[in-house]
């Protein structure tokens, strides 16, 4: 039997969460039997599909079509469940994003699967079948019962390591049907930061709150983000006033990140705020008030002016290397 | 235009969440709840776009008789009339199908829902509801134009945005800056008591899912304070201790 897993891709590239998913499914599939088999859309190289391989599938099904390259959700999930079908696969997984999250819902109702999402454990097979979901924006957990036989998980990044030493996989050239109604709705342009990382996916995170002044400002915050590979995040009224995009809005009503680490400067650590970062693993405050009840929140911190601070850590991080 | 806005009723942001009864069920006690942030932007530009185009705004929530002071308030904001499907909102399936029955009855040209609900997380509901009507479902929007029969929008991606064009009807999960929340106004307050608050029956019983229990995260450690004069000791930690560098 078949994990199948939903491959996500940007500009050819495979999204690392997408990577992610399929560990994990490898993992499940370790566990209970079968094998993994990756469905990726749109042109994607050789050399893409096979990180499939490194990260735990033993086949990738490439539907090598130029209208799938952008994600267009009904077109994906079309797309999905036919190759659901073709593999008689039980179990699809993906990683929590935009665009999964989208396509993920449609398919539920498709393949007639339960679906949980924010999956931050590999389910429990024993006696039923229960998966360990986060809720309440990540104050809470759920265990939480799939009484379907065709299952959908959303997995939420950092729920397993990135493996990186599977075998090769297969790639297999495979064609889908899709009706002209599945692209009803007409991408017309986007517009993305390109050659930055991105913030749901990073690794570590530096963000900037109403303390860091100004826009002119936050410089100091990418330079220290350049020296960690790092990508930028901001508070909410950060974005509200125009200081940053709003798409590095952390929190409640903005992203909702897990890097390993996250460091936060100048920000008042709000419960709308931490609610975005408390997947971290590791949090570090920059505050020049001891009472800031983000240091409540945080493994280390530094009480201090973040206009002093930032340039010493980043030399600091310099002199590291 | 007929539109119609899909709300939930959910614990104020700043809730500490507990639970009772072997951890089987939510904590009510001491917790304010509020229409769901992303509903409520949702609700925000369904006000902003009758304003514009005329036409009907309604108010959908799928829940029991306490979630009624929440309905009142989205008339108070501006919706015409309300639909309550009187049942305990199980699970995201469950709800997607109480939702499209009624959306497919009222035939409404636009339907908004949030990005997500709140309490769960799911951002589904909208996918699935699009799926069961066969209506094309987008989301995250973060700006949505009406132009005629067109829709055009932007919606979220990670590190940037997507502008898409759909003809209606269709559905949106809506998040910021769609539009800025609104507070109800008096004249507000005191027309949302006689508007229609319609209660329906739940139309199919199916689930697919069940919480067996909750849980909290454990419990975090002191915070670790390094002098503002040794940051060197931070970077310190972070390699060996952290082990994140
Ligand atoms: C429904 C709802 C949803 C929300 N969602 C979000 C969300 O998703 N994300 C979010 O971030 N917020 C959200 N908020 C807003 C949240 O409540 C806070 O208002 C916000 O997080 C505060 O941002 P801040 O910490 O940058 O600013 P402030 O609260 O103004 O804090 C600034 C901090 O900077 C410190 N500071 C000032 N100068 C310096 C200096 N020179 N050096 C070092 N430190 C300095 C101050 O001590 C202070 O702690 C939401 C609010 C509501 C009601
Ligand atoms: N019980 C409910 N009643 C009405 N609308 C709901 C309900 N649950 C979810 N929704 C709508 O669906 C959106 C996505 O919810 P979810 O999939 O649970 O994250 C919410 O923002 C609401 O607009």
């Amino acid at each position: 039997m078949s994990i199948l897993v939903y491959i996500e891709q940007a500009d050819g590239a495979i999204k690392k969460t997408s990577l992610e998913a399929v560990s994990f499914a490898k993992a499940l599939a370790d566990k209970e039997g079968g094998d993994v088999v990756a469905v990726a859309l749109g042109t994607i190289d050789q050399g893409e599909l096979a990180k499939t391989g490194s990260a735990g599938a033993s086949k990738v099904l490439h539907v090598n079509d130029e209208k799938l390259n952008a994600g267009v959700i009904q077109a994906h999930a079309a797309a999905v469940a036919q190759a659901f079908e073709k593999v008689a696969a039980k179990t699809l997984i993906l990683a929590k994003s935009s665009l999964g999250d989208a396509v993920a819902a449609r398919l539920a109702i498709k393949l007639n699967a339960g679906l949980v999402s924010n999956v931050t454990d590999l389910p429990e097979t024993g006696s039923g079948y229960k998966v360990k979901r986060s809720i309440y924006t990540g104050k809470a957990f759920a265990e939480t019962e799939l009484t379907t036989d065709n299952k959908i998980l959303a997995v939420k990044k950092n729920a397993i390591d990135l493996k990186t030493d599977g075998a090769d996989a297969t790639v297999e050239d495979f064609d889908v049907n899709l009706d002209e109604s599945v692209f009803a709705a007409k991408i017309t342009s986007t517009d993305q930061a390109t050659g930055d990382i991105l913030l749901p996916e990073a690794d570590i995170v530096v963000s900037g709150g109403r303390g860091m002044k100004g826009p002119e400002n936050w410089n100091l915050i990418e330079d220290l983000a350049k020296e960690l590979g790092a990508a930028t995040g901001c508070s909410k009224p950060v974005s509200d006033i125009g200081w940053r995009p709003h798409h590095e809005h952390v929190g409640q009503t903005g992203v909702k990140v897990a890097p390993t680490l996250y460091v936060a400067v100048g920000i008042s650590g709000a419960i709308q705020h931490l609610a975005g970062v408390n997947s971290s693993k590791y949090i570090v405050v920059i505050n020049k008030d001891p009472e800031a009840p983000f240091f409540k929140a945080a493994d280390y911190g530094i009480v201090g002016d973040a206009f002093e601070v930032l340039p010493k850590l980043t030399e600091a991080v310099k002199a590291l290397k | 235009m007929k539109i119609l806005v899909c709300i939930t009723h959910v614990p104020d942001t700043t809730s500490k969440i507990q639970f009772t009864d072997n951890n089987t069920k939510f904590d009510k006690s001491g917790v304010q709840f509020i229409i769901g942030p992303y509903d409520d932007y949702a609700l925000a530009r369904a006000v902003e776009l009758k304003e514009q185009t005329g036409g009907s705004l309604t108010v959908l929530n799928v829940g029991e008789a306490e979630t009624e002071p929440t309905i009142r308030k989205a008339l108070a904001i501006g919706a015409d009339d309300a639909i309550r499907v009187n049942a305990f909102p199980k699970d995201s399936l469950f709800v997607a199908k109480q939702i499209a029955h009624y959306a497919k009855e009222g035939g409404y040209d636009l339907i908004l829902m949030g990005r997500e609900s709140i309490d769960f997380n799911g951002g589904m509901v909208h996918g699935m509801v699009g799926e069961l009507l066969g209506m094309p479902s987008i989301s995250p929007v973060m700006k949505l134009d009406i132009e005629g029969s067109t829709a055009k929008m932007a919606r979220e991606i990670e590190g940037g945005k997507e502008y898409l064009e759909v003809n209606l009807p269709f559905i949106a999960g809506c998040q910021e800056p769609i539009a800025e929340w609104k507070i109800p106004n008096m004249r507000g307050i005191m027309s949302a008591r006689t508007k229609p608050l319609n209660v329906v029956e739940q139309v199919s019983d199916e689930a697919a899912t069940g919480v067996v229990e909750f849980k909290l995260p454990p419990a975090k450690g002191e915070v670790k304070l390094i002098d503002k004069d040794n940051v060197e000791e931070l970077v310190k930690l972070l390699k060996n201790e952290a082990k994140v560098l």
